[in-house]
């Protein structure tokens, strides 16, 4: 059942990419538990715009959990306490009246601050350009029923390619690495016989661009328990394979 | 100057159509593509799979979009799957019956020529969208899977478990950062059009402001494309990503582009109820639960009891017992109405009482638990996450919500807006659902726009303009529409009022709900012809923008577009006021059978309504294109 319950903020607060940031308490009172964590911060941001105060810059779009684009660092966890949920899906009753919350953006290098809590996340498409895809023009394919995919290998493709690309694995590593949404697309193109033609240079490529943008992958696990799809880090290990794999291939084929 | 509109549909019958046409138009050779520049604003299915297959073809492509990341669009959100003719099913289903079945869902509204044209190609969807890689669900002997899905007697969708539009939008995106590797498409993300350039009578560019640093870019090219949504947050609730906006549509519309059929919008029935006064948005339930959940409220008014405290007797399962052929797998538009008849009785469930039962303790004591669970788990944790309801426990909640808009910018055959130059894909324009779009045919059509079909017909405008350059963006069409937007950004700026962009765009919703919404009349939509330019008079004048134009500036950003919202729901109004019928989506309550059912004025109102833009103050112009029905006898739809 809904209840109400109040709550002290401490938001980061940073006017621009080159300005200072600084963390700023607000007291968030009358909140209901049925509120989701986003619709607490309109409700906080109508309150700042009443009082003349410029609203928390937060970035959220389709608030079911499947675009990507919101995602904020909820006392020292991507996502908030929720597991397998992403931040516009945490719902206020995850709380309790009186509680302290720290919010942040996604803190990562490669992330820079773009206002308040919004970061720039363009690297991450970066990679995908990168090799992130299979080359097929538009009208030069197949019947789609001409190679048939075992169906446990199109779900298995199919649990990598759920990945949002929000980026909590990148806030969550403590290397802030992109590991886990590079090897996602990896292997969700890896697994596919569609896949195989590009399947070394992708993953030379798309792993050394990460490596370019991003720190690198010491296998600490941080990004699947942050990560609101909860993609295995199985995968890492293949792409890590594939990686080795690739580097004497691509060497080959180029000599 | 407009006269009645042609949509230059070519002669021939019906199957030979888009072959013989693809034959006729005018081709633009490789070498010659590079020299020209195109525009694609939106970068969702079908903005990423026009731009990525310009880009392929040779074009020089500028691809902008609001979002962070082109992979952040809409169609991302889209979750039960995409028709095709493939008949992989060996089932019956052809060309001919996803065409048929698609005029007939869409109330007899929809053109002939465009329905058929999109069946042809969406077998050639799937092909494309399999080979990118895209995981589509599959038997367990590799070979790809399909279901059925409202408005059809075949087999004819794909999924990709309940997230098909994010698979397919994935695909489309990574085809297009391909061609951006490739240097063929110009890639300008958080970047929105707030001007359309136009340059003796015809589209030559778009003016942005980049969402970031606030700077008025100017864009210059030969042709500009539009694939930017629809317009279901005029609402404010609805299923739509909270930043889907009318804006790109509505600034091309006050340039001179036909804005046509506006009140034929989607309330789709299986949506989470609101739960208080500060929901944001409202979450769709697959229409696919209604496979097993059985519909209800209680036959007393405000019965306060529990649900599993009220007998059989005592409950009203109000579509089996008006539907008995159908029940609870009747049409969206019919099973929408009828949740809002209980409701408004009074008979509405839940601490708000604004929704009705969704029940599946009958299917968990015939089939086990286990079966429900296997069969929809991951959205009874999604309701579950939502509400802090079990739904094994507790019957879900559900009510309807505004989910796709069939209406948008008026295009002729070749996707063409009556402007020349400026092209409309998607959910953006009005062309192939007619009153009513049937469940996943909004992938295909997106797609459909985007790779099959722009690629070819934008070559037969191009090609006119051989050896011509781009307008420079230093002529003063491009000044006008920069000094324009500068302009309306200080206006905002200076308003100095009281009340947020939100709450206004929250009030216009509920107008827009209670008089444009699942059922209209005469009475209320008079009254929204009075009440939203009056709430729009206070909004111009009462508005609280903050900050500045130089900043990442949210409320700036949704100023304008709540105000294009604003200008579109009066349209609405007076379209749906003009439009004496119910067809589909459009209800007038003056216009139905004996039984309740949606009547059409077939002598009267088969055509689309286009829409001109006359400048602020002044009611729009009505258009007409007639439709002919040559090949589909227009009959009365019936599911009793």
């Amino acid at each position: 059942m809904s209840s109400e319950i109040n709550l002290t903020l401490k938001v980061w607060r940073q006017p621009g990419p080159l300005a200072e940031g600084r963390f700023v308490t607000y007291e968030a009172s009358g909140i209901s538990t049925d509120a989701s964590f986003l619709e607490m911060l309109d409700i906080v941001n109508e309150r700042l715009i009443e009082m003349g105060d410029e609203p928390i810059v937060f970035e959220s779009d389709c608030r079911e959990g499947i675009c990507g684009t919101c995602g904020l660092m909820i006392n020292g966890q991507a996502h908030g306490p929720q597991k397998g949920t992403a931040t516009c899906q945490l719902h206020m009753r995850s709380f309790n009246d009186g509680d302290h919350i720290v919010i942040e953006p996604w803190r990562a290098t490669s992330f820079p601050v773009l206002r308040d809590l919004a970061v720039d996340r363009r690297a991450m498409d970066a990679i995908i350009a990168a090799g992130g895809y299979i080359s097929v023009n538009t009208g030069a394919a197949p019947d789609a029923n001409l190679t048939p995919v075992p169906k446990e290998t199109a779900d298995t493709a199919f649990d990598a390619a759920a990945c949002i690309g929000c980026g909590a694995c990148v806030a969550a590593c403590p290397n802030s690495a992109a590991q886990l949404f590079t090897a996602a697309k990896v292997q969700h193109l890896n697994l596919l016989p569609q896949g195989q033609a590009q399947r070394w240079a992708r993953t030379e490529a798309m792993v050394e661009t990460m490596e370019e943008f991003f720190g690198s992958c010491t296998n600490h696990g941080e990004c699947e328990e942050a990560c609101p799809k909860e993609i295995p880090i199985d995968f890492i290990a293949w792409t890590n394979r594939d990686y080795i794999k690739a580097k004497v291939k691509n060497r080959k084929l180029a000599g | 100057m407009l006269g009645s509109l042609d949509a230059r549909i070519p002669a021939g019958s019906l199957d030979s159509k888009w072959t013989d046409h693809k034959f006729s138009m005018r081709l633009v050779n490789p070498n010659n593509k590079r020299r020209f520049d195109v525009i694609v604003v939106g970068s969702g299915l079908a903005g990423a799979s026009a731009a990525a297959s310009l880009g392929e073809l040779g074009y020089r492509v500028k691809v902008l979009t609001y979002h962070d990341s082109p992979r952040r669009a809409h169609s991302i959100a889209a979750q039960g799957g995409i028709n095709a003719a493939k008949n992989y099913q060996n089932d019956g289903d052809s060309v001919y019956r996803l065409f048929y079945d698609t005029i007939k869902g869409g109330d007899y509204r929809a053109r002939e020529a465009n329905v058929y044209r999109l069946a042809e190609v969406s077998v050639d969807i799937i092909d494309q969208a399999t080979a990118q890689g895209v995981p589509f669900a599959r038997e367990y002997g590799g070979l790809l899977d399909n279901r059925s899905f409202g408005g059809a007697q075949v087999s004819r969708t794909f999924y990709a478990r309940g997230q098909t539009g994010q698979q397919l939008l994935l695909g489309a995106y990574s085809a297009l950062m391909r061609q951006v590797a490739a240097g063929t498409v110009e890639l300008h993300t958080r970047s929105e059009m707030l001007e359309l350039v136009m340059h003796d009578g015809r589209a030559v560019g778009v003016v942005t402001r980049d969402l970031i640093t606030g700077e008025i870019v100017a864009h210059s090219a030969h042709a500009v494309v539009l694939a930017t949504g629809g317009y279901g947050n005029v609402y404010f609730l609805s299923t739509n990503a909270k930043m889907c906006n009318v804006t790109a549509a509505w600034r091309a519309h006050r340039k001179g582009a036909l804005f046509a059929n506006p009140c034929y919008t989607q309330i789709h029935p299986t949506c989470i109820p609101a739960s208080d006064d500060f929901q944001s948005k409202l979450t769709l339930m697959s229409e696919s639960l209604r496979n097993d959940g059985r519909i209800w409220v209680p036959v007393a008014h405000d019965d306060g009891r529990e649900p599993d405290q009220i007998p059989d007797a005592d409950r009203d399962y109000f579509l089996e017992r008006k539907y008995p052929a159908f029940g609870n797998l009747v049409p969206r538009d019919v099973a929408s109405r009828n949740a809002k008849t209980v409701v408004d009785e009074g008979r509405g469930v839940g601490p708000l009482r604004n929704g009705v039962y969704l029940d599946f303790s009958g299917a968990m004591a015939r089939d086990g638990e286990a079966m429900i669970r296997a069969k929809y788990g991951n959205l009874f944790d999604m309701y579950e996450r939502i509400t802090g309801e079990d739904p094994y426990r507790v019957p879900m909640r559900i009510y309807p919500a505004t989910h796709y808009t069939m209406g948008g910018l008026w295009v002729d055959y070749e996707l063409m807006s009556n402007v020349p130059g400026l092209f409309v894909l998607g959910e953006a324009n009005f062309s192939d659902h007619g009153a009513n779009r049937l469940g996943a045919s909004a992938l295909m059509q997106g797609l459909a726009d985007g790779y099959f079909i722009l690629p070819y017909t934008i070559g037969n405008y191009l090609s006119d303009f051989l050896g011509d350059p781009a307008l420079e963006i230093s002529e003063p069409a491009f000044a006008n529409a920069e000094q324009a937007v500068t302009d309306e950004v200080n206006r905002w700026l200076s308003i100095g009022g009281t009340r947020s962009v939100d709450h206004y765009h929250r009030e216009l919703g509920k107008l827009v709900w209670d008089y444009i919404g699942m059922a209209r009349n005469k009475t209320g939509l008079e009254k929204a012809l009075s009440e939203i330019p009056a709430l729009r008079e206070e909004y111009h004048r009462n508005v609280r923008v903050l900050g500045s134009a130089d900043t990442l500036n949210q409320s700036l950003e949704k100023a304008g577009r709540v105000a294009d919202l604003f200008e579109l729901a009066e349209l609405m109004a007076r379209d749906a006021l003009t439009r004496e019928e119910s067809c589909g989506g459009h209800f007038r309550e003056e216009h139905q059978t004996e039984e309740g059912e949606a009547m059409r004025d077939d002598d009267n109102f088969t055509h689309v309504a286009a829409w001109e833009w006359n400048g602020e103050g002044t009611p729009q112009t009505r258009h007409r294109e007639e439709l002919e029905f040559e090949n589909v006898e227009l009959t009365q739809r019936s599911y009793k």
